[in-house]
């Protein structure tokens, strides 16, 4: 069985795990309706949403030229990077560069998707993470299973335990008795983090957003440990995935009206920090970004696919997705769970496995994604058309270059059997003498099913069979010129 | 007017009480119904696996079987949103493999005059009170093509409201998916399962004595898991509801 499905079968059994999803997940769903009522023109706003980063997408060389420019000129350096390994390495070489061997960090999903911690601890560098949820996903040496609640999985008790068991390892340790009321362990938090923040020389972030006309980068939070990190340090270093360009502030609006609403149900977010180059005697001294490719040029090659790319990840299909519900953010193998990790990962990474083969099939298609998604990105359809490049393989962009890749393996049984019932229900009569032959042998059909779908009567009953068809019922009822066509009989 | 109808490989091999109940309830409505023979399958199991160029015969088949009828009707909200929604995808996508037209031609045909039945009812015929007599409680589930595809919205329940001997139940959690999702049964058979026996427990619940809905490959799903938990809610298609009368209840 394929990585997804065998994943998501263990989280499945772990009644715990689904109770805090099944309650995080429809406590802010609910509040997100309410908060996308108030506005009128929300489904203007998410066409205008949508429209603007195809637009965006369609024109991003332009857009990344002069991002880069405008950048430069406000005092900041512009690195790019093809892929993770390289990422890694840029910032790895500039931390080094500083003489520092600790680095404080704001969440940010590119970092994950990178796996910039790992590669800076094998650098010697430790990087702090500052994000609440990130710091007892980075405290329990767990991986984080939700975009926005990343330790969505945990319970207070749980999170009490890490904190006592671990923060000592990594700085100050946790006060003694520490209960596991909220406020107890958000102060635990605040002061272990506080020192770190002062301490520190260097900040890593990502960006929610970067506006090409000034070369201004955003970032959205909800705690200020973000707006910390960001005005600190001495160094900071963002990286940022090229498909977060936006081409002006006023296009920008659209989205910090988008965003905080679909993400955590607020009208703004708390902390908004915005940043362009240096500025003499305030804020870092120097200013890096490195633009990420990872992918993502060759997603964009792709026009289906390629509206993934509009995703600001809100988190609001994960919140919605009946699927991410029962199997958690793990089993989707990637930092970007649900229905957007669906389509973004094996894209992001091409089909290079069976995890990335068995993601476009982690839906039923329900298409409670695509109504929740405020840059209305199609997910069903992008599934899809993911599912036939998995089954038939096709033309596919990796690393700039087209190349035809061979359908996957595994598919070959599926393959027949479709071939086959294809062509049973493209002649009729052949389907109606299956049909009879079925009627006949009712009686002896088994109430369990062989094979691979034994899984379905393992939870299921299976239908009867009924003694005569509809077509069948049809003919002997009212049998006439309307009923069959002469092509048919022939067939 | 000249109505087909569309029944469905489902339908047509598993469940043809509901057909029956479609061509009796449109004949007491005064429609017509013709049924091609011609017809097949809509080709959504094919498509939504990922066997597009497998759903392009079936399409073409169709769209031929159809082509002399005003509008066609099936009793099957997801069969609908597959032609209405997925048709004109695989036009577009044939033409850009450059074999457009005739394709394109048929997707257009078919889906201007493909509606689910409970769409017909209301919006073609203008009617909500089909003169139905089914004295049980009932509750709805709105299966996800007929919600987010096709928008059915309320269109059921004010054809159920108006079915007299009736008790409607509402159901929590109604608008969430059952888990069947086609081939996602087999695929992903433990969440498959999971959201099944979550839509068994709210549908348990209610207390009635039937959930129906516009699909039967969703009732399927959903009265295998119940039998399978000893519920007594047993699955019904909404058109068996709206067929019903005092002279003859289901
Ligand atoms: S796909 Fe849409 S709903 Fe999901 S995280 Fe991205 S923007 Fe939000």
């Amino acid at each position: 069985m394929p990585a997804f499905p065998r994943a998501a079968a263990v989280s499945t059994r772990d009644g715990g795990l689904r109770a805090n999803l099944r309650h995080a997940t429809h406590t802010i769903r609910a509040k997100r309706a309410a908060a996308v009522a108030e506005l009128d023109d929300w489904e203007r706003l998410r066409a205008a949403g949508a429209a603007i980063k195809d637009r965006t997408l369609r024109h991003l060389d332009h857009y990344l030229v002069r991002l880069e420019e405008n950048v430069t000129r406000a005092g900041g350096t512009v690195h790019w990077a093809a892929d993770a390994a390289e990422a890694n390495r840029i910032v790895t070489d500039l931390v080094r560069a500083t003489g520092e061997r600790e680095v404080v960090k704001v969440k940010s999903m590119v970092t994950q998707e990178i796996g910039l911690n790992a590669a800076l601890a094998e650098a010697g560098i430790r990087a702090y993470e500052t994000d609440l949820a990130e710091l007892i996903v980075q405290l329990g040496d767990d991986l984080p299973s939700h975009i926005l609640v990343p330790a969505i999985h945990r319970n207070r008790g749980e999170i009490r335990d890490i904190f006592r068991d671990r923060m000592a390892q990594w700085g100050r340790p946790a006060p003694e008795g520490l209960t596991d009321r909220p406020a107890d362990l958000a102060e635990a938090a605040r002061l272990h983090l506080r020192e770190k923040f002062l301490r520190s020389k260097v900040a890593i972030s990502g960006a929610n957003f970067m506006v090409a006309e000034t070369g201004t980068l955003v970032v959205v939070e909800s705690e200020g440990n973000g707006r910390m990190c960001l005005t600190l340090p001495e160094t900071l270093i963002s990286v940022v995935g090229i498909e977060k360009t936006v081409p002006t502030w006023q296009d920008l609006e659209v989205f910090l009206q988008l965003l905080p609403r679909s993400s955590t149900a607020e009208r703004m977010n708390p902390y908004t920090s915005m940043w362009t180059g240096t500025t003499a005697e305030d804020g870092p001294r120097a200013f890096h970004l490195v633009l990420l490719d990872n992918g993502r040029t060759d997603t964009l090659a792709d026009r289906v696919g390629r509206q993934a790319l509009r995703c600001i990840r809100c988190s609001a299909c994960l919140n919605v997705c009946p699927v991410y519900e029962r199997a958690g953010g793990h089993a989707y193998g990637s930092p970007y769970p649900g229905p957007i990790g669906a389509i973004l990962t094996p894209q992001l990474r091409g089909l290079i496995s069976p995890l990335e083969e068995s993601l476009p099939y982690a839906s039923s298609l329900c298409g409670a994604c695509y109504d929740a998604c405020p840059v209305a990105i199609d997910i069903p359809e992008v599934l899809v058309h993911l599912r036939e490049r998995v089954v038939e393989g096709g033309e596919v962009t990796v690393r700039g270059t087209r190349t035809v890749i061979k359908p996957a393996r595994k598919h070959a049984a599926e393959r027949a059997l479709m071939r086959t019932a294809g062509w049973v229900l493209d002649h009729p009569a052949a389907l109606r003498h299956g049909q009879r032959l079925a009627a006949r042998t009712r009686r002896f059909h088994p109430r369990r099913l062989p094979g691979p779908g034994r899984t379905w009567t393992d939870s299921r009953e299976l239908p009867e069979m009924p003694a005569e068809s509809f077509r069948d019922w049809w003919a002997r009822t009212r049998g006439g010129p309307t009923a069959t066509r002469p092509r048919e009989q022939a067939s | 007017m000249r109505v087909g109808l569309f029944i469905t490989c489902v339908n047509d091999t598993l469940y043809p009480r509901t057909g029956q109940a479609v061509v009796t309830l449109l004949e007491r409505l005064g429609v017509q119904v013709a049924f091609p023979m011609a017809q097949s399958c809509c080709g959504q199991p094919q498509f939504n696996t990922g066997y597009r160029h497998l759903a392009e015969p079936l399409m073409r088949r169709y769209a031929t079987a159809f082509q002399d009828v005003d509008h066609v009707v099936t009793p099957s909200g997801s069969c609908a949103a597959m032609i209405r929604d997925n048709y004109p995808r695989i036009a577009a996508k044939a033409a850009a493999e450059g074999r457009g037209d005739a394709m394109s031609e048929a997707a257009a045909g078919a889906v201007a005059k493909t509606h689910e039945l409970t769409e017909f009812l209301v919006d073609i015929l203008g009617v909500t009170d089909v003169g139905a007599y089914f004295p049980h409680t009932v509750t709805y589930h709105p299966t996800c093509h007929g919600l987010r595809v096709l928008r059915l919205g309320d269109r059921p329940l004010r054809l159920l409201e108006k079915v007299r001997g009736i008790e409607l139940r509402e159901l929590a959690g109604a608008e969430e998916c059952c888990g069947f999702g086609g081939t996602f049964a087999v695929k992903n058979p433990a969440v498959s399962a999971a959201m099944g026996a979550d839509k068994a427990r709210a549908l348990d619940d209610t207390g009635a004595a039937a959930v129906c809905a516009v699909d039967n490959s969703c009732l399927v799903h959903i009265g295998g898991t119940l039998a399978r938990s000893g519920s007594a809610v047993r699955p019904v298609h909404i058109a068996e509801i709206l067929a019903s009368t005092e002279g003859s209840v289901l």
